[in-house]
């Protein structure tokens, strides 16, 4: 064992006392290295160098103010994207001191400053017999120059806090604070060929398990690339059963990093796991389990014929309990391009269009004519049609949003800006934004009241606009594309004053334009990309604007299914206020909760405080997270049921549980907007980019800290609402 | 989370379980800092320290009754920027005599029963204060105000 303090060690130095400054990951590859397995040569940056940055650069004292604002517990997965957004931007922006740097370039220069290296996590917690890190920590391949390694190792540092893996920590019972990461620098192998194998099929132990594709691993890891696949007896190396798939692509190195391309035609047709690959790989597996006496999933990569270990760790057999399947789901959000290309693809041609046409059948039935039992069955339907949606829309809107994360990530990476959400001015301003395009009629319609002082007062006075007049004409045509505001304005009668006071406010103020896109910013961004890269800069910045332009539209198409839903019940609301009608009345209840992404009632800000009789508790300051610059004060409208936005005035703070793109037809009058939700990507923070609005999310007990009427300060630079 | 009783908790164990305190007096030409040993009862509606006669504090106090003081947790570390708790008191002093000293001895020596030797003496002043409001601030920036009616 060398010295604590040392930064660097070879993995074939490396030994079991050393796991807890270089990792299960780094160990497993020197012991492998120890009995004869062939490794690609490497080093072991250890956690020493990891804690020595932290303390240098005083990322140590910075980290805290970040990861503790909020109780972990809380934060939806929104707020923990945008948390592990924020981490990795610290670590972009923070370079090496000097000292270590010199240090660290002193052991890694002569034996990697001319050849491709990968640069992968080893952090000392991970890929034990209990739990398995695989996949949450970043890793690098076909990284060439030490200015590149550098840069990778901070990213590599920067991946132990990332969203995925303190979700995990947390659920481990780890102390994030107490976690370190060791880094492996390793020559990079390029094999023709390399898969994963696992010594015990998991789900089939008696079976072993070897996939394979060709060129380097990556693609398989990623999920790009789908595997040729081999089960074959554990006991005597028989194939039992053989996968093969339609193989298309192959991970490659590039001039930086690696990429997917298309495979030639020999590739295609021949299998990556001939017999003879086969044949090797079970050894060398059979070989690892041996060595560390426990079943193991094993990285390798086929060069000619020499066969490589990659990695080798246990197969996790006692994995924590699944915290109700959230954290697989939140795990699946992760996609990559290649995967949010298909599903953007599936939701602009199938499922919107599906919904669409579905929302309109509905439209069309005239519910008047029904019979009771018809109306009973229409609004099952309905019910039944909205909660399939909703279902289809967890499954695939929301990890479409990934696109803007990928994106945002992509262009930090490349531009390294101040501000980690500074990406979000390539995605706002969006002209295919239904949200903006309603709000745009309405604006319209808004300029026609403010130019006609009749027509505001006839409006004002609670008269209808004169048939055929040009008004009457464009609130017709609105009506007819943007009507479903209904929910939120009200049914039909109730609905048409709603609108018609919103439209007297929206004329009293000149009209707020949407933020217009900074070209400049998308030049500085594909400039940042060589010629050879451009094509795939162009596309993630196209996913990113169609995953933020979706993230906001989706919602706005189960809300005309929702609508139609609310048409039925209203209908049968009619028929029992009319009526003694008791088998329709037995029928309609237990009224359902319509939709779930809806304001909540929350209760009264001011309560005698728990059990301190007589003393009245009063926030005056709440910390929630920056999600649109600009300080803003002003009068606060809670909105605690949909019927609040009626009386939306302008300049006044929306302050709400969660906004729904049905709601945010009022952001043109707002001066700010504060969300007890919290988030980059939630519909609040989208429209206020959009308007240029303060917004602060993430607010942990908005609506019932604060009241309607509260003066309150926005300040959307820190994150920060005070009251008073 | 229920931010009420988080808080409720937070205040009620700073208050009940710190030993000190910082007080501020009004000096006439500005403010003054001393650190006292403080005791507060468990509805926090009065918080008993001493001075000695002839302190600045004492000078103050005699001066203007109205103090504020500070509680905290913090341990002098990296992470109290996220996770220690302050508490500003806002209150008014009166120094007690006749019963009420030795009531609010016994309050005050039942937190710091060491310093019963030093409260004894004639020289000593026991001061309690009628506490009006709290602002209670933890996270770095999340304050809650708590009002006591009179």
């Amino acid at each position: 064992m060398n010295h604590p303090s040392t930064l660097v060690i070879d993995l074939v130095e490396l030994t079991a006392a050393d796991l807890p400054r270089a990792g299960g990951k780094a160990v497993a590859l020197g012991r492998l290295a120890s009995t004869g397995t062939p490794i690609p040569p490497g080093l072991c940056v250890t956690t020493t160098a990891y804690d020595c940055y932290l303390d240098d650069t005083g990322l140590r004292q910075r980290l805290p103010l970040l990861l503790e604002r909020k109780p972990f517990s809380e934060m939806r997965w929104e707020e923990l994207w945008d948390l592990g957004l924020r981490v990795r931007s610290l670590f972009l922006n923070t370079t090496l001191p000097y000292g270590l740097a010199a240090d660290l370039t002193g052991h890694l220069a002569p034996r990697f400053a001319d050849r491709p290296v990968t640069v992968r996590s080893t952090a000392p917690v991970e890929d034990s017999a209990t739990a398995s890190f695989a996949g949450l920590h970043d890793s690098f391949v076909n990284v060439r120059g030490l200015p590149a390694i550098l840069d990778r190792l901070r990213l590599v540092w920067a991946s132990l806090w990332s969203d995925r893996a303190l979700l995990y920590r947390q659920e481990l019972g780890l102390d994030p604070a107490a976690s370190a990461m060791a880094v492996i620098v390793q020559e990079l192998v390029i094999g023709d060929r390399s898969g994963v194998a696992f010594s015990r099929c998991p789900g089939r132990p008696k079976l072993v398990a070897i996939e394979a594709v060709w060129g380097l691993n990556q693609g398989l890891v990623d999920g790009d690339v789908e595997p040729d696949r081999l089960l074959l007896d554990h006991a005597d190396g028989r194939i039992v059963e053989r996968y093969t798939p339609q193989r298309l692509q192959a991970c490659r190195a590039i001039t930086d990093g690696v990429a997917l391309q298309p495979l030639p035609v020999t590739e295609r047709e021949q299998s990556p796991l001939s017999d003879d690959v086969a044949v090797l790989v079970m050894s060398l597996l059979r070989q690892a389990e041996e060595n560390f006496g426990a079943p193991q999933d094993l990285e390798w990569t086929l060069r000619g014929k020499e066969l490589f270990a990659l990695q080798s760790r246990p197969i996790t057999t006692g994995d924590v309990p699944d915290n109700g399947g959230d954290r697989a789901w939140y795990l699946s959000l992760h996609k990559s391009l290649a995967t949010l290309q298909n599903l953007r693809h599936t939701i602009e041609d199938e499922l919107l269009p599906a919904m669409e046409h579905d929302a309109e059948s509905l439209a069309a039935v005239d519910l008047q004519q029904l019979s009771d039992e018809e109306l009973v069955r229409e609004i099952e339907t309905r019910q039944g049609i909205l909660d399939r949606w909703e279902e289809r829309y967890r499954e695939m809107c929301i990890p479409m949003a990934h696109g803007i994360r990928l994106f945002g990530q992509l262009y930090n990476d490349r531009l390294r800006p101040a501000d980690p959400f500074a990406f979000l001015g390539l995605l706002a301003g969006d002209t295919g934004l239904l949200a903006a395009q309603r709000n745009r009629a309405l604006q319209e319609l808004a300029d026609l009241v403010r130019s006609d002082p009749l027509l505001t007062d006839r409006l004002r006075d609670g008269h209808p606009p004169v048939s055929g007049s040009p008004f009457a004409t464009a609130l017709a045509g609105f009506m007819s594309r943007y009507g479903d505001l209904s929910w939120t304005l009200g049914e039909t009668a109730e609905h048409s004053r709603g609108l018609m006071s919103l439209l007297l406010e929206l004329a009293k103020s000149p009209p707020t334009q949407q933020t217009i896109r900074n070209q400049t910013d998308e030049a500085d961004y594909l400039a940042s990309f060589t010629m050879e890269e451009q094509s795939f800069a162009h596309e993630a910045l196209e996913i990113g604007r169609a995953s933020y332009r979706l993230r906001d539209n989706d919602n706005l198409y189960i809300g005309n299914l929702t609508a139609r839903l609310r048409e039925a019940r209203a209908e049968a609301t009619r028929r029992l206020a009319e009526h003694d009608k008791p088998e329709l009345a037995a029928r309609m209840a237990p009224v359902r909760e319509l939709v779930a992404r809806r304001p909540t009632p929350a209760g009264s800000s001011e309560e005698d405080a728990g059990n301190l009789p007589g003393t009245r508790l009063q926030v005056r300051q709440i910390v929630g997270q920056p999600a649109g610059p600009g300080l803003v004060r002003g009068r606060a409208r809670v909105i605690r049921q949909p019927a609040d936005l009626r009386a939306f005035q302008s300049g006044e703070i929306l302050v709400c549980d969660a906004v729904d793109p049905n709601m945010t037809f009022v952001a043109p009058l707002a001066g700010g907007i504060v969300e007890r939700r919290g988030g980059m990507l939630i519909h609040g923070a989208i429209i206020a980019r959009e308007y240029g609005l303060p917004c602060v999310t993430g607010v942990p007990g908005a609506t019932e800290l604060i009241d309607t009427g509260n003066l309150i300060t926005v300040d959307g630079y820190l994150g920060i609402v005070t009251v008073g | 989370m229920n931010n009420t009783a988080e808080s409720n908790d937070i205040l009620k164990g700073l208050c009940t379980g710190q030993p000190l305190a910082v007080l501020a007096t009004d000096a006439g030409t500005g403010p003054y800092a001393s650190l006292v040993a403080v005791a507060v009862t468990r509805d926090l509606r009065q918080l008993f320290f001493t001075t000695l006669r002839a302190t600045r504090k004492w000078a103050n106090l005699a001066g203007n009754h109205h103090v504020s003081l500070l509680i905290d947790n913090r341990r002098n570390q990296v992470t109290d920027f996220s996770r220690a708790a302050a508490a500003t008191i806002l209150g008014i002093t009166e120094e007690l005599s006749g019963t009420e000293l030795e009531n609010g001895r016994a309050i005050f020596l039942g937190r710091h029963p060491h310093l019963a030797e030093f409260t004894a003496s004639p020289s000593c002043a026991l001061f309690r204060v009628q506490i009006s409001s709290i602002f209670l601030v933890t996270r770095f920036q999340n304050v809650m105000e708590f009002h006591f009616s009179p």
